[in-house]
This record gives structure tokens, sequence and C-alpha cells, in this order.
């Protein structure tokens, strides 16, 4: 086993809502849900999750985002990945829902579940309208609604809202979420009281990526080895799941 | 009569191995795991004096032969732990805290911290290569070390202190000596191997602090030959550490004269369940061998 980055060409960046497309040059056999180490020489390595085979969305929000937001074609960055447990296609008729940046791994599902003639419904949150990201590629997979906090696009409010309303008119075989903690608590509680399976991506913070040092602990469940994806059910049953998680220094810290 | 069971300071391992320090050792349910996983012991990530962040990422990669890492020993600090500690109380296999500080008062600090919630075993971290102040600047001199042992029993009260050692200097044999007659209750040998790797691509080095410690199976035969200098050198029990993937790992160390025997990488290498497996190949191992008990496999291979 070796887990050590390759530099990868970049064949481009570009804006999208609230997120930048990282295309590399090289494809990944990654499926969606799972996520690579990103390494910036000098500045660090952080966890993406597959948009494609050879695509990572990147919020900029930070100076390490920025600055793999800000590559050019040609520059390289250090891979090692894929990494963790993805998303399972199940059904055939799947509603996907993602908060902010976490819309990213349901694109990709949204891909793959379409090419596999399922049908995709997707729910995409946002703050404003500006920093919904996606919307063209998951148009092209399926019907997509919009919520904004401030109402600036689609439906004003949390996305949660709008995923009641859609299992209340229409019956799902699996839900897929990603996005802000607290979110995907509300969106696994939901699930579970409707009695519709639910699969969930967490993002926790990571160090190593391969299952050893503790760092992305949720209950003595490691997201980057036994997740990123896991099952709602599962999730609910851990206790700061949506509530607390570690600090780097390992500090038990609010969510 | 459990054939895999050893005592080891005073603690009852229902089999030899245990849960190196620094691997999943961070929370209660991850020590938890590895009690699941069929550890006979584990032991906490290194406790220090202060909450501290550890290095900046990349902190660790796997190389062909074995993992390189350079965390450089994140914690929470010893005040923040009081959940955890409540919460150890429902372990059933014997929890060892590894500490760790910047000065013999910080481990004085900790230690005395740390013995009031009556962990099994204290182990002294004088052997991390990964911070500049810390570790293995208090393993390379049998003088220093022995202050830190000196000092901690001072606070330890009837809590055994172990000493994990650093291969990393040529004196390893003369600072266990040292620790023993300092007053140390047993030695853990040994901590990562002084490393380092560099992408060629990027002409940088991988990981964030450029050098890091170096573990895994390629460790194996220097870990064996300290523990085996090291029987030879004292009395006091020794946790072999180093390598120990599988079942026949964990006879050899033990061979060599461990009393029992810490896995980390071999987390990486065959998950969270690698102790129960390691456990198993030996318990396979011994039956075919004809070893009624794998007390008598300890320093098997000396003369």
């Amino acid at each position: 086993m070796i887990d050590f980055p390759r530099m990868v060409k970049v064949a481009g960046t570009k804006k999208d809502g609230g997120i930048a497309v990282l295309s590399l040059a090289e494809r990944f056999p990654a499926q969606p849900g799972q996520f690579a180490m990103l390494w910036l020489p000098g500045k660090g390595e952080k966890p993406y999750s597959f948009l494609s085979e050879n695509e990572f969305g990147i919020a900029p929000v930070g100076e390490f985002s920025n600055a793999l937001a800000s590559l050019k074609k040609g520059d390289s960055v250090g891979v090692r990945g894929p990494y963790g447990k993805g998303f399972v296609i199940k059904g055939r008729r799947i509603l996907l829902i993602g908060g902010g940046c976490g819309i990213v791994p349901l694109a990709f599902l949204a891909k793959e579940a379409k090419e596999k003639g399922i049908s995709v419904t997707s729910i995409a949150g946002a703050k404003t309208a500006k920093s919904l990201s996606l919307r063209s590629p998951l148009a092209s997979c399926g019907s997509v609604s919009c919520c904004t906090d401030d109402g600036s696009a689609g439906r004003k409010g949390f996305v949660t809202n709008a995923l009641q309303d859609a299992l209340l008119l229409k019956k799902y075989d699996c839900v897929y979420a990603c996005g802000p903690e607290k979110m995907l608590r509300l969106v696994a509680e939901i699930c579970a009281k409707k009695n519709v399976p639910c699969q969930i991506s967490m993002e926790r913070m990571m160090k190593c990526g391969l299952g050893i040092c503790g760092q992305c602990d949720l209950d003595g469940l490691l997201v980057c080895r036994d997740g990123p994806v896991f099952e709602g059910r599962e999730l609910l049953k851990k206790p700061s799941f949506g509530r607390s998680r570690l600090a780097p220094s390992g500090k038990v810290t609010a969510i | 009569m459990n054939p895999l069971g050893v005592s080891f300071c005073g603690s009852r391992l229902r089999n030899p191995t245990v849960l190196a320090s620094g691997i999943l050792g961070i929370t209660f349910n991850q020590l938890k795991r590895a009690e699941d996983g069929g550890a006979g012991a584990v032991t906490t990530k290194s406790i220090g004096p202060e909450e501290r962040v550890g290095n900046r990422n990349p902190t660790c990669v796997a190389l062909q032969h074995g993992m390189l890492n350079a965390m450089g020993l994140p914690s929470p600090g010893y005040e923040a732990m009081d959940d955890e500690w409540r919460q150890l109380k429902k372990m059933k296999v014997p929890v060892f805290a590894s500490i760790y500080g910047a000065s013999v008062e910080d481990f004085r600090r900790v230690a005395a911290y740390v013995a009031e919630k009556k962990p099994a075993l204290i182990e002294l971290n004088v052997s991390c290569p990964n911070t500049a102040e810390h570790g293995q600047v208090f393993g390379f001199e049998p003088s220093v070390a022995a202050s830190v042992v000196e000092t901690v029993k001072e606070v330890s009260g009837r809590v055994p202190v172990s000493v994990k050692l650093t291969p990393n200097t040529y004196k390893i044999v003369a600072v266990a000596r040292a620790c023993e007659e300092a007053g140390a209750d047993a030695i853990c040998a040994i901590n990562t191997v002084a490393g380092m790797a560099i992408n060629i691509e990027a002409r940088k080095p991988v990981l964030s602090f450029k050098k890091g410690g170096y573990s895994g199976p390629a460790i194996k035969p220097i870990a064996i030959r300290c523990v085996y200098d090291i029987y030879e050198a004292v009395k006091i029990p020794i946790l072999g550490v180093g390598g120990v993937t599988t079942g026949r790992d964990a006879i050899e160390m033990m061979q060599a004269g461990a009393t029992a025997v810490g896995i980390g990488s071999g987390v990486y290498y065959r998950g969270p369940n690698v102790f129960g497996l390691v456990a198993e190949e030996m318990r396979c191992w011994m039956h075919a061998n004809g070893v009624a008990s794998a007390k008598s496999l300890i320093g098997a291979a000396h003369d």
C-alpha cells in the first residue's frame, strides 16, 4: 500500500456559482462521494470531494482553498486518493439535497444515476443566488429546485423545509445529502420519521485520511475510512452528529 | 487458562496486543474501537501540558514499506479531557496513558493530574521525533531521561511508569538502564525512526514538517534489535513496538524479549480489527508449535 501525493497537471479552473471547478489532466477511478487529499507544497493539504473522475469542486473560503481555486492550466497539484466509501445508488427514483458546497459530490452522483436510467430530483441550497453552484449540470440530470437564505433565488429558507414538502409530494427510494452538519442531522431525522432510507456524506477536519490519526472522529467512526458516506440511521445513533467535532488539537468543539 | 494472557506491570491482558500511542487514541470511542477490535490493552494519544494543534498537513503518508508521519503532538491539553477520563471507566481492557511535555516540570504537572485518573500505566513519551522542543530531546541522554522518570515517580503514586524510547540514538540501551535505575516500571521500545521523504516532481519534502517518524513493516528489524538488546540489559518488562502487523511479527517481538506488543501502523495495514487478527494468528501458531502459553515466548530467542 502506498499513499503518497502524486503531482498532477491542472487542465483549468472555472467558476460555477459559489465554487471553483478544478479540472485535472488525469482521471481517477473515483465513485461519487469519494474524496482525495489535495496538496499544494508549502501551503497545505486538505480533503475535497470528487465532482467527476477528473474534477473537484472547491469552495474558496480560506487561504488554501483560494490558492487551489486560482490554479492555472499547466500548474501542478499533489493528489492522493480516491479515499473513503462513496454513495451506493439504490432504487429507481432518488432525491438529492445539498447545502453550499455539499452539492459537489451530489452533482457527481446525479450524473452517474442518470446514466443508469434513474430518476433524479435535486434540491440545492445556498446563502444567495450568487453562491448557488452547479445548477446547470444538475438540471441536465433531472428537476432542480433551489433555496436561498435571502430568497434571491428559488424559495426563501432552508433546504430541509423543501425536503419535507418533497417527501409529502412523491415517494423516493433513497435520499442523498451533503452539506453543513446541522442540516444533515435534520435531513437524517426527517428521513427516519418518513421511513425513507438516506445516505449522508459527512465532512470533518482530516489529517492522515488513512484511518489512523483519529482527527475525523465521529464517536468512534472515522469519517475518512468508514465514510465519508454513512447511512442516516447509523449517524443518528451518534451523539456528536450535528453537534460537536474535534478541533485540530483533538479538543471536542461544538458545531 | 487463556493461553494468550499476559501480565504487564500488574495489569492482566487478555492477549499481548496493545494499541500503540498516537493511533486512534484521541477519544474514548476510538480506544473502545481498538478494544472491540481485540486489543489486550490500549494507549491514549500522548497528552500534553496545554492545547496544541500539531503540525500543518501533510502530516502522514504511506511509503512503499512503511508510514511516515509528523503529526506534531496535537493534544487538547490534560485539563480539557475530563469527559474522556470519565468515559474511560467503561473500558474493559487496561488503559495506558501516554504523556509528553516540553520540560521536566511539564511532565510532573501532567503526570500528577493523570495519575489521579488511575490509568493502568503512565507512558512517558520521551521519543517523539516530530516537534523541536518535546519528545526525543528527553530520550537521547540517559541522565535526562532518568531525571524525567525520577520526577514523574514522585507524583505517580501507585500507577506504574513506563518510558517509551527512541531508536534515534546509539545510547538506547544505556537510556533504558538509566530509566530502570531511576525507578521506571517498564520500557516501551521503540518510537518511530527519524526519516524523510521527498516528492521528486514537486522537489519538496512531502511532510510540512519536512522530517518525520518512520513506522510500519520496514522498522520491525530495528525494533527487534532494540528490544533484544534492552532485554539483556534490564529486568523490567518491555512493551515491544515497531512494525508488528501479523501474529508471526508479534511472536518474534516476544521472543526478542517483549512481554506485550504494541501495534500502531498495523491499524492502517489491516484496519482496527488488527489486534484480534494478530491474537488469533498467535494462537494458531502456538497451537501448531506446541506452545502452551504466550508467557513462555518472552525472551525465548536469547541464549
